[in-house]
């Protein structure tokens, strides 16, 4: 029993273990919201509701494959959205909020389309190019907010529309991309079969759902690579220093204005990549939307319920995809799919109270601590991610990892 | 010609509202990136009274009683905001972001409830206000104006006179400049930030309304406002957060805006042959010129965005 307890007492200081707890907890809370809502549109059919919103594709009957072809479309779905987290998450580990990535994510969406349905270019040629497109669009950001002291908010707003605007303009006007009678983008299939990300025979262990490809694959090793950049090289390190304070790292000899750009640039071209990573799977067309897309928004919920890790935000794409499929899926004669949005919504704005939470879990350690008598403790060593919560803790002075030996000695 | 003019006019008393409204929290320290949301859903509040209420009442009480109902909804949920700021110290831009997620969602959803409960076959976003929408317009000949205009013009003057001259004002701009400072003479600084931030939820949703009902009878919510709370916020950084340039800032903004609408009367702009989009961006690029152009030395309020700290020097 006391081991088990200790056990707990050990996990609960770890701080992958605090953000994983204050994530669970946002997502709960935020699912909870959604059953109230469910239940005040419509009391009868609540119950059912809440199970097609929260099981996602567990709740699509096995017959014919039909879980697993919804599984793959949760996974082909849950690719763009993992590297539109990582875009939010990197260059908000360097203090800057690319609210911009939804204009970055539909330029990256035109180069894609544009070389794949104009050229005819090989997939990952026309991947690049949406990277390249993408990270351009967002070095502008970039180049505004370091040498003429524009908020990246605003600009990053402004460009959403310029984007999306511009590039309306050049796709309905060029007949070999644009659909005007379906009011959509020609399929890539249908004219270059080649420019699609290639399956590997993926589709034949998904019941020979077609738009599953390579693309969740290349996210994944997209988003553990920014890990170890962010982590462990010079780059990731700049990039937090400049986060943290821009004057200090600008005094230690950063160009600090450099950095901005390059940041934003980098961010610019993941958003772009999530753009070409959901449309060269074939799985929707392009139709022109008059609203900015919400991709770069979906981003900051993933980045931010994923506790602003790379390798968090895989796991926090894929609930909430898993979600708005669960909501794409409700029964519309009682319910809207927006209801899956309310829930996203109610999820980040919880997320913005995690510094809070963690606070308090801190706080009430520390005062379990001085309880045992503990409060001498070993230097904080929990390899500890983020620069801001590292300094919070050391402000109020958490014991982060109480060895299990003095606390033995204490009883 | 008139047309511009009405159209800009129209814009105008949306933008110069809502960014002084953002004003007002920025100027008390808090950053209402959520101004979009509260415009979404005071417009829903507003347009939910103006196609429910019975026919019978007068015109002037379905004015007043939209307007309230619009500005109470956006208080009301501009407090998700002050609170997450203010007593939990929540990072403002994620809160922000999170309301403008929220709001287009949640209204899209109850209007569909609602055309759901009132026995369409099909959920549509779209509310409808046909008839009370004619209770808005004030016609001289043949030019068009509305309510809305009358009220920009005052919440204008109104926003000068409170923000220079009383003592809410100058307070309430002391927290946004150095809140510890306020507070050691005396200022309570939670109440101020707690009033910036209503004040702005109220604003935003008086803009609301104003935008869905000052050129149309009806309206999807699925769209929300279309970016035009994030609009108010270029203006409102524009304009220096002082409320006469917002208001000119607005009226230069709207007329960009209007020109996209209206264009085709202008025989020489028709001539041109240039594309309808290009229109549609001008706005937008006209704003990023004109904030690359005098961002250089901006004079936002230094303690913009960071949580209230008692004990920080």
């Amino acid at each position: 029993m006391d081991k088990i307890k200790s056990f707990f007492a050990r996990l609960i200081r770890k701080d992958v273990f605090k953000t994983l707890l204050t994530s669970f907890s946002c997502a709960l809370v935020g699912l909870l919201i959604g059953f109230i809502i469910l239940l005040i549109v419509s009391p009868e059919a609540s119950l059912k509701g809440f199970k097609t919103l929260a099981l996602g594709f567990l709740d699509v009957p096995t017959k014919y494959g039909l879980r697993l072809e919804s599984f793959a479309k949760t996974l082909t779905r849950t690719a763009p959205l993992i590297v539109s987290g990582v875009a939010i998450l990197v260059a908000y580990k360097a203090g800057l909020f690319n609210i911009g990535a939804s204009g970055q994510f539909t330029m990256g969406v035109f180069a894609a389309l544009f070389m794949a349905l104009v050229w005819h270019l090989p997939w990952y040629l026309c991947m690049l190019g949406a990277v390249i497109f993408g990270g351009l669009y967002g070095a502008i950001v970039g180049v505004l907010k370091a040498f003429l002291n524009v908020n990246e908010v605003i600009s990053g707003i402004m460009l959403n529309w310029i984007g999306l605007y511009f590039t309306s303009m050049i796709i309905k006007q060029n007949s070999t991309m644009w659909d005007s009678i379906k009011y959509e983008t020609i399929p890539i299939e249908r004219v270059s079969p080649g420019s699609l990300i290639p399956t590997l025979g993926l589709d034949k262990l998904f019941n020979d759902y077609k738009y599953i490809t390579i693309g969740i694959f290349i996210a994944i090793i997209v988003a553990v690579f920014y890990y170890i950049v962010i982590e462990k090289t010079t780059l990731g390190y700049k990039m937090k220093a400049t986060g943290f304070n821009k004057n200090a790292a600008k005094y230690a000899g950063m160009k600090e204005k450099l950095n901005i750009v390059i940041i934003l640039a980098l961010s610019g071209s993941l958003a772009g990549l999530s753009g070409a990573l959901l449309y060269l799977t074939g799985i929707e067309n392009w139709y022109c939307p008059t609203n900015v897309p919400s991709m770069g928004f979906d981003g900051i919920s993933a980045a931010f319920l994923g506790g602003l890790s790379p390798l968090g935000s895989i796991l926090s794409s894929f609930f909430i995809t898993h979600i708005t499929i669960g909501g794409s899926r409700l029964d519309t004669s009682f319910y809207s799919p927006e209801i899956a949005k309310v829930v996203t919504g109610v999820i980040i704005y919880l997320c913005a109270f995690v510094l809070f939470i963690k606070d308090q879990l801190n706080k009430r350690i520390l005062k379990k601590d001085r309880e045992l008598g503990l409060e001498l403790l070993k230097p904080n060593d929990n390899g500890d991610n983020n620069i801001k919560e590292e300094t919070k803790e050391e402000e109020s002075i958490v014991p982060n990892e109480p060895s299990l030996k003095e606390e033995e000695v204490n009883k | 010609m008139l047309l511009l003019i009405q159209y800009t006019l129209i814009f105008a008393s949306v933008l110069s509202v809502v960014a002084i409204g953002g004003m007002f929290s920025e100027r008390s320290g808090v950053i209402n990136l959520g101004l979009e949301g509260c415009m979404v859903m005071g417009a829903l509040a507003g347009a939910l009274v103006m196609s429910f209420i019975p026919e019978t009442v007068p015109g002037f009480f379905v004015v007043i009683l939209t307007l309230l109902a619009s500005i109470t909804t956006g208080m009301l949920f501009s407090m998700l905001l002050a609170v997450a700021a203010i007593k939990f110290k929540a990072d403002q831009t994620i809160t922000g972001t999170a309301m403008n997620i929220i709001a287009p969602a949640l209204a899209t959803a109850i209007v569909k409830a609602i055309t759901l409960n009132t026995g369409e076959k099909k959920a549509t976003p779209y509310l409808y206000y046909i008839q009370t929408h004619e209770y808005f317009i004030i016609k001289i000949g043949s030019f068009e104006l509305n309510w809305f205009i009358i009220l920009m013009v005052l919440v204008v003057v109104a926003a000068c006179i409170v923000l220079y001259k009383t003592r809410l004002g100058l307070r309430l701009m002391s927290c946004g400049e150095h809140p510890q400072a306020a507070a050691s003479n005396g200022i309570d600084v939670i109440k101020m930030r707690y009033t910036g931030v209503l004040i702005s939820g109220a604003l935003a949703g008086l803009g609301g309304i104003a935008f869905i009902n000052s050129a149309n009878s009806s309206w999807p919510f699925d769209s929300g406002v279309v970016g035009f709370g994030f609009l108010a916020l270029a203006v409102m950084i524009f304009g220096k957060w002082k409320p006469i340039n917002i208001f000119f800032g607005a009226i230069l903004f709207s007329l960009f805006r209007a020109l996209g609408s209206v264009y085709t009367g202008f025989e020489f702009l028709k001539n041109l042959e240039i594309n309808a989009t290009i229109y549609n961006m001008l706005p937008y690029i006209v704003c990023l010129v004109i904030l690359a152009i005098s961002s250089k030395n901006s004079k936002a309020p230094k303690a913009e965005g960071i949580p209230y700290d008692r004990g920080m020097r």
